[in-house]
Parts: C-alpha cells; sequence; structure tokens
C-alpha cells in the first residue's frame, strides 16, 4: 500500500513540530510525547479523517488541540492547583498604576512590531517571557490565546470562574507586554 | 452623567475585549478613553499584537516544513 506509506511518512514529518507545539501547552515532555502520539495514531487510524481541504499539519494540529485540552482536563483534576505559587490575588497591577488610576509607565509605542515575525530571535524572547508567567496564569493565557479556547470552556475545563479567567488572562498580557518591552522593544531592534 | 473610566478600568475592559463580548456602556466607555488617551491606545495596539504573535508560536521549523514538502 504505498499510498498509505506515503501518507504515515508525511504525518510522522510534522512530530516534531506537534511535539513543540504540545509543550509550548503542556511543559511535561512525557504528557506532550502522549498527546503527540494519541494525534498520529488518531490521525493514522482514520479516527479523524483527512478532508484534505487545509494542509496535513493545520489537520493534525487541530487534533492536538483536542488532545491537549483533554491532557489540561486530566491534569487538572489530579492536581488541586487553584492556588499555586505565584497564582494568588497579589495586588501586582497596583505597581502598574498610580493611585489615581493613571499608568506608572505610559505603554510606549511599539511601531510597528509586526516586523518581529520576521526574526527567529523574537520567538525565543516570546517563549522566554511565556515561561516566566506563573503556572495556572500561563496555562490558562496558553489555552486562550494559543489553542483557542472560548473563554467558557477554559472555566469549565480547569474549573474557574469567568471572572478568575478574565483576571488571570487579564494578568498574563500585562506581564508579556512588560516582559516584551524590556526584553525585545526596549533592546531597539 | 457617565463616569470617566481610569486607565486602570479600561486595560482591563481592552483585556475582557478580547475573551467576551463587551456591553454597550462599556464599550462606548472604552471608546471614549481610547479617544484622548494614547497610553491606553498603544496598550490596546499592544494586546492585538500579542495575539497575533501567539498565533505564530511555535516559531515555523524551514526544516521539518521542508522535509514535508519533499515527501
Amino acid at each position: 500500500m504505498k499510498d498509505e506509506n506515503h501518507f504515515q511518512d508525511e504525518v510522522e514529518a510534522h512530530r516534531t513540530y506537534l511535539l513543540r507545539y504540545a509543550n509550548l501547552q503542556l511543559r511535561n515532555a512525557t504528557v506532550a510525547e502522549d498527546a503527540v502520539q494519541d494525534t498520529l495514531v488518531a490521525a493514522l487510524t482514520g479516527q479523524q479523517r483527512f478532508a484534505g481541504r487545509s494542509a496535513v499539519r493545520t489537520w493534525l494540529v487541530g487534533i492536538l488541540k483536542h488532545k491537549i485540552v483533554d491532557a489540561i482536563r486530566k491534569q487538572s483534576r489530579e492536581v488541586a492547583f487553584a492556588n499555586a505559587p505565584g497564582d494568588g490575588d497579589g495586588g501586582e497591577s497596583d505597581t502598574l498604576f498610580k493611585v489615581d488610576g493613571h499608568w506608572q509607565d505610559v505603554p510606549a509605542d511599539w511601531g510597528n512590531p509586526e516586523q518581529s515575525f520576521g526574526r527567529k530571535e523574537f520567538y525565543a524572547v516570546l517563549e522566554e517571557c511565556l515561561a516566566k508567567l506563573p503556572k495556572r496564569t500561563r496555562q490558562v493565557f496558553m489555552m486562550r490565546e494559543h489553542l483557542g479556547t472560548p473563554t467558557d470552556e477554559i472555566c469549565k475545563v480547569l474549573e474557574i470562574t469567568p471572572t478568575h479567567c478574565w483576571v488571570l488572562l487579564y494578568r498574563a498580557r500585562m506581564a508579556l507586554r512588560a516582559c516584551l518591552q524590556q526584553k525585545w522593544f526596549d533592546g531597539a531592534r | 452623567m457617565m463616569s470617566l473610566r481610569s486607565c486602570r478600568e479600561v486595560s482591563a475592559l481592552v483585556s475582557q475585549g478580547l475573551d467576551r463580548e463587551l456591553g454597550f456602556g462599556e464599550r462606548l466607555a472604552l471608546g471614549l478613553h481610547l479617544q484622548i488617551c494614547k497610553g491606553c491606545r498603544g496598550f490596546s495596539r499592544q494586546m492585538a499584537f500579542l495575539r497575533s504573535a501567539l498565533e505564530r508560536l511555535p516559531e515555523d521549523d524551514p526544516q521539518a516544513r521542508a522535509g514535508a514538502q519533499s515527501t
């Protein structure tokens, strides 16, 4: 079955990319490996049909996203980390604003930041900034922005309230913009 | 009279606007504030940039893609 082998090779060729994708979310090599393995099995056994409408990689990432959410749901049940260190209700935003509610440091104009997309170093800095976020904050943010999961589904999977979810997302964004400012845009690259 | 929102409140609204549909009053307050506040406009653009940056992760590995295409 030449065609089948060909398809298998093509799917396998995306393994490294899928692993990096899963690792961004799960930050656990074993769990990420399992999610990717499940994805490839589902793809190759035809549990998920490839309709040929999209690129193979896009299709695989689509399957992987579901496997990742399953893994997060499972982790969330196993570990009650509602208040993991750093995810508490620390008033960090108090340092970002003055008493009257104005910016302590007014957000800078990043000019045409999309130019950074062409720079390999930018992605390294972005991943570095993401790695610094507290665990739960990072998880909620990555589900929202990277997997594109709707907020209500994140709430269900992680068993948190929408308000809590918005607070964590807000914190993640504030921390990331500060980190990118310092580590990327201030460097006048 | 509608109360003016502080930058602190507006930054939270900008963020929530990425996650839920804002109410009419919220959108109005947000729009008014952004018109007069350069800092919050910058913040709003930064948030949009952050979203598009995350969509690009992980950075495409040119080798893997070339490998996939050559098969």
